[in-house]
């Protein structure tokens, strides 16, 4: 399988990269349209501020490419709000893959433990649909690092709790996204990847 | 809801961890990577290696190390010792580190977190606080707890937030080593104090421990080393228990 990691201005891109490796599967990142246009599946991870990240798409002419991409296509953290069409994040308009709104989380004061931000840890999710799920991982722990996130909507394929219920997976035609880290997810993460290879 | 996080504590001195004794599945108790990756299998949350190895030629075999267990390990993990510029961090981050902490470097030079957090992002950046109590009063220790310094707990911690540290490691000096349980009232003050995740390390002797260092010391994560390197304690026990408890864990 001919696998491209869209490669960008984002930290950590190598950790999905290994998490691939650890499926025996390697993949190229690569920032080149020819390569990620011809590849069998396409990975957008990223972890970084969305108007910047943006721009440096905007000015590779990525946010051309993505959205007109045919094959399956997996956008991880920030690469699931860049698919959104707004984020509240510098304001940004995004790629507009999923209609979802990219908002920020605000912390509830006065319950027994104040909520933080970022949601940092492990959450479970709900409510899954889409060929990354399978029935074995309803209710199964993922781990989230973020503040923004999208809000629940027509394309959520999986459903977190935190502060507020948001979107942690989106889908639509031959575009897949998690909130979550599936390359740091333990063997639940792991199993999410492997469902995506097979799509 | 969010679960509450195990984290083992893994030293490293040349590469190799320090303590430890033999795990039946695993071929080298010393090999931090095969350890670590024993620990994930059995439900830790995270892991954190720290270097103790003061040479230079230790620093370059950390940085290998950490480029393996970012190869084999499949859940976030946090390095630290010996960062004390942003280019160890960024050596770190390259070799694949989620996070990194920390402690007297920070101390020496506070800006250090700030600088830390505006180049990596604040989640990248745990403040690895060692403090002693006396009559109510909790001083900042550096270099493992030997040298005191003239930073308070408390306000060390909150000077930590706002330069942008997104996480606390307390470390208890009173309470290490001792297995009597966490310093849960210490905890529960800075998490009042605080809103970020707060990571609990010192005492840990029994499951009941960390039962009270999440429900009277409202810490998000506990950490613990010797526990669990000499069997005392096996991570899906503790984590059943946990969860017996009402606690909610992964």
């Amino acid at each position: 399988m001919n696998l491209a990691i869209i490669k960008y201005n984002a930290g950590n891109i190598e950790s999905v990269n290994n998490a691939l490796l650890r499926l025996g599967v390697s993949a190229e990142i690569t920032g080149d349209h020819e390569k990620i246009r011809m590849a069998d599946k396409v990975i957008f991870p990223g972890v970084g501020e969305a108007s910047t990240t943006m721009a440096f798409l905007k000015k590779e002419g990525l946010d051309q490419l993505i959205p007109d991409l045919k094959q399956p296509v997996l956008g991880i953290c920030l690469g699931l709000q860049l698919m959104c069409s707004h984020s509240e994040e510098g304001d940004t308009p995004c790629l507009g893959i999923f209609e979802e709104k990219v908002k920020r989380f605000i912390p509830e004061p006065g319950m027994e433990f104040v909520t933080k931000v970022p949601h940092m840890g492990w959450n479970s999710i709900s409510e899954l649909k889409s060929g990354i799920f399978d029935p074995s991982l309803d209710q199964q722990y993922v781990y989230f690092v973020h503040s923004y996130y999208a809000a629940v909507g027509e394309h959520t394929a999986a459903v977190c709790n935190y502060i507020n219920p948001f979107s942690a997976a989106l889908h639509r035609d031959n575009f897949y996204a998690t909130q979550f880290h599936p390359e740091k997810s333990g063997t639940v993460g792991a199993k999410i990847l492997e469902n995506f290879l097979k799509i | 809801m969010l679960a509450k996080r195990i984290i083992p504590c893994l030293d490293i001195k040349d590469g190799q961890t320090v303590k430890g004794i033999n795990f039946v599945n695993i071929k080298s108790v010393g090999d931090p990577v095969e350890l670590g990756a024993l620990y994930a299998e059995q439900g830790a949350d995270e892991l954190v290696f720290l270097d103790i190895t003061a040479s230079h030629e230790g620093r370059k075999t950390f940085v290998e190390l950490v480029r393996r267990i970012a190869r084999e390990i499949n859940i976030p993990f946090t390095v630290g010792g010996g960062i004390s510029e942003l280019k160890d961090a960024d050596a770190l981050l390259s070799a694949g580190a989620d996070k990194i902490s920390i402690n007297s470097s920070a101390v020496r030079n506070p800006k250090l977190i700030d600088d830390l957090a505006l180049n990596f992002g604040s989640q990248f950046v745990v403040l690895a606080i060692d403090a002693r109590g006396e009559n109510d009063h909790w001083t900042v220790t550096v270099n493992g707890g030997r040298i005191p310094t003239e930073k308070e707990l408390f306000s060390w911690a909150k000077e930590g937030e706002s330069r942008g540290a997104g996480e606390i490691l307390f470390t208890s000096m009173n309470h290490d080593g001792t297995k009597a349980g966490f310093a849960n009232k210490e905890l529960a003050k800075m998490a009042d104090m605080l809103r970020i995740p707060i990571i609990a390390s010192g005492g840990a002797g029994n499951m009941e421990h960390f039962v009270d260092v999440f429900t009277e010391g409202k810490a998000d994560a506990g950490l613990a080393a010797s526990i669990f390197h000499y069997k005392e304690i096996a991570i899906p026990d503790l984590k059943s228990f946990l969860k017996s408890k009402g606690i909610v864990i992964r």
